[in-house]
């Protein structure tokens, strides 16, 4: 028994942690609001450089062949520096598919090296796609099964999210565009490979929200120690200490409950879909919760789009419902105890 | 990460499980009256005969020298068999730790042997009318005297104090002290001419609680076996403040309590209310999460621990965590019974007695204050 990481996993998260403290400060979470494609494409292939985007991938096709567990701490970090690029659904889902669907060895190449965004479509509780705009490749799932489908570009539509660095795209008329799929699978193969690629999905979205509420934390932390009411600072009262405390409390349970998932995930176990499903079921109410407290404790300030908690803030209700929301995967959770 | 046990952990868990399933004792009485804690202090014997009252502990003082992990288990297991709350919890998880840091050989000897068997039973001499969750604010006082201690000043809510034998108290004993400085941390037979000890009823109405008078009490040096005072004279704050770690961290409050009520209670909802009931269903499965959590918690903890890290400050939301918890099971167990929750059994019991978790060990607020401050790094003033 040993919860806990090691120090290589450590090592790792701190080399990309690095990456994006030089790379992706606020500013760069903000530009993303406004730019054309919503893309970083420099960053982007530095995570490919850096062996990121392959981290699941097997080390013959050119990816580290590493498990979850290396994954998840990467996946906290770029919830905590507001990472826009979709890294979840490139990282987690997709990348696992493209091996298990026999992909082009090019698509796979070009995904590990961060020269291509993949997306993935028609997955359960995901009903758009992120970025559409920049993906050349798609894995889609109907009811036909799943399938690679390239250049789909043709038939997106933006929806003006909360959060306008989280592109969402509803994407249509996907059976008539693949024309000629690279790699399918039938409904019967389609529906295992895709209740692992929602495990997948799910909890890396759990951990990109433990680490967002974790900058929420530390935003708040910063200001209230500083900012001075009744001349003193308003950290210093009862009233926002105990919220706060309460805030940190349902992270500090909740982070646990992602590190067992991820082990579960790379074990295989039989209790995985319970355990991904408690790991986001938790992350997402205490991440809402850590943001609610982060935005009262600002006062003022937090209601605006020109301080920075906003982009935090509306990062964390918008991958809450993702890849399934608390109460639907507390009530995956009911059924796993059989209640 | 490795969240599996090793053979030999298995083995152990089997062992416990096997003698445990044989032993525990059903439905005792509470162990918060005169009669019930007789009674469970024979169980608290016939756990040390065999070996399994202090599993922790060095082989010399009573116990097998197991790990921290294999004591987990063996929490577990114990509250998995529906073993009772240890009535002697006091001595062997709050004062015994501190006696492994500050004690002397002597005092070890002379004081840990017995604890284990359950023939000296300690309570906790802290909380006084006018110091509660301010503990500084102590005001029993103790005289330096040749060969010993004058005692006066009163203790109270001294839980079980009506029927232990022992208290281990702060006390003033720098009469020109304030605040946290003089101090000291001191071991009293509570047969010690000029203690008077009066039981009172706690909310539920058992006789749990004590007040503890000391009337020029007078405290020989050799009242017990190397020495009487723990730590050093003026030493008592840095003492206490290793037990209160203790008491709020997860010696106290193992795990496999939380895990095991969460199993009971949902049997408790597949028997009550098998036809569903989504808003007691959704409480039940939150809950049995968060117990699930305290357990995932407490792992990371002890793998701390183990490599000989500290726990430190995260004591703090350990302790409201599975104090509210604790709250929180009960109260939906009271709710599924309806007008039965009011009816005395072990869940209006239980739920009594989980509402004194988020004030005692330090209120949740002063627990809060904590966080804020040394976890979170929130200015004091």
């Amino acid at each position: 028994m040993r919860f806990a990481f090691t120090d290589d996993q450590l090592a790792f998260r701190d080399a990309v942690k690095s990456l994006f403290d030089a790379e992706c400060g606020p500013a760069v979470v903000r530009a993303s609001w406004e730019s054309e494609s919503g893309l970083n494409p420099g960053l982007w292939e530095k995570l490919g450089d850096m062996g990121v985007l392959g981290i699941l991938a097997p080390e013959v096709m050119g990816g580290l062949g590493l498990s979850f567990i290396d994954l998840i701490l990467i996946l906290e970090e770029a919830g905590y520096a507001g990472l826009p690029d979709p890294i979840v659904e490139h990282v987690a889902v997709a990348l696992p598919l493209l091996v298990e669907l026999r992909a082009d060895d090019r698509i796979v190449a070009d995904a590990i090296a961060g020269r291509e965004v993949v997306g993935v479509s028609g997955f359960d509780m995901s009903p758009y796609v992120l970025q559409a705009n920049v993906c050349r490749t798609l894995i889609a799932r109907t009811s036909d099964g799943t399938s690679i489908v390239e250049s789909p570009g043709a038939n997106t539509e933006r929806l003006e999210t909360i959060d306008r660095s989280v592109r969402m795209f509803r994407v249509s008329g996907l059976r008539s565009s693949q024309e000629s799929p690279t790699g399918a699978v039938g409904p019967a193969e389609s529906a295992g490979l895709a209740s692992a690629a929602f495990n997948r999905g799910a909890l890396g979205t759990a951990a990109v929200l433990v680490g967002a509420a974790r900058r929420c934390l530390d935003l708040t932390v910063g200001y209230i120690s500083q900012r001075e009411q009744f001349g003193v600072p308003v950290g210093s009262f009862q009233g926002l200490k105990h919220q706060m405390a309460t805030a940190l409390m349902q992270l500090e349970f909740a982070r646990p409950a992602v590190y067992r998932a991820a082990q579960s995930i790379t074990s295989n176990e039989s209790t995985v879909d319970r355990d991904v499903s408690m790991a986001k079921a938790m992350a997402s109410d205490a991440a809402r919760l850590v943001a609610r407290t982060s935005l009262q404790a600002h006062g003022a300030i937090g209601y605006t789009v020109e301080y920075d908690l906003h982009l935090w803030f509306k990062r964390i209700f918008t991958l809450a419902p993702m890849w399934g929301d608390s109460a639907w995967h507390t009530d995956r959770v009911g059924v796993a105890l059989g209640i | 990460m490795d969240l599996t046990w090793s053979d030999a952990e298995e083995a152990f868990r089997s062992d416990a499980r096997e003698w445990l399933t044989a032993n525990v004792p059903k439905g005792l009485p509470s162990g918060d009256t005169r009669e019930g804690f007789a009674v469970h202090r024979e169980w608290e014997q016939l756990l040390f005969a065999n070996g399994w009252a202090v599993v922790s502990w060095p082989k010399e003082y009573g116990g097998r020298g197991s790990t921290l992990w294999e004591w987990l288990i063996f929490e577990e297991e114990y509250y998995r068999a529906g073993g009772p709350q240890r009535v002697t919890q006091n001595g062997i998880f709050l004062l015994a730790p501190s006696i492994f840091s500050f004690g002397t050989r002597a005092q070890q000897d002379a004081i840990l042997p017995r604890m284990a068997a359950a023939e000296d039973l300690w309570c906790q001499g802290w909380s006084e009318p006018n110091a509660g969750s301010d503990l500084a604010a102590v005001a029993c006082r103790g005289r330096r005297v040749e060969g010993g201690w004058v005692i006066n000043g009163q203790k109270t809510w001294t839980t079980r104090g009506a029927f232990c034998t022992h208290i281990f108290a702060i006390v003033r004993t720098d009469p020109e002290s304030d605040r946290h400085r003089g101090l000291t941390y001191l071991l009293i037979p509570l047969d010690t001419p000029g203690v008077t000890v009066r039981g009172f009823g706690r909310l539920d109405g058992d006789e749990g609680f004590a007040e503890v008078f000391f009337e020029d009490a007078f405290v020989a040096d050799d009242a017990i076996d190397g020495g009487v005072v723990l730590g050093g004279e003026g030493k008592g704050w840095s003492v206490a403040m290793a037990t209160a770690g203790s008491e709020r961290g997860l010696t106290l409050r193992s795990p496999g309590r939380f895990t095991a009520t969460a199993s009971r209670l949902i049997a408790l909802y597949r028997h009550r209310l098998s036809a569903g009931e989504p808003l007691i269903r959704a409480r039940i499965i939150r809950a049995w999460m968060e117990a699930e959590a305290y357990q995932l918690y407490t792992l990371a903890t002890v793998t701390k621990l183990a490599d000989g890290r500290e726990a430190g400050a995260e004591s703090s939301i350990n302790k409201i965590w599975w104090s509210e918890l604790d709250v929180k099971l009960h109260e939906i167990a009271i709710d599924m019974l309806g007008v039965d929750g009011s009816v005395e059994g072990p869940w209006s019991k239980g739920w009594q007695f989980s509402l004194s978790g988020p004030i005692y060990a330090g209120t949740n607020e002063i627990q809060r204050n904590i966080a804020a401050e040394r976890l979170l790094g929130l200015p004091r003033k």
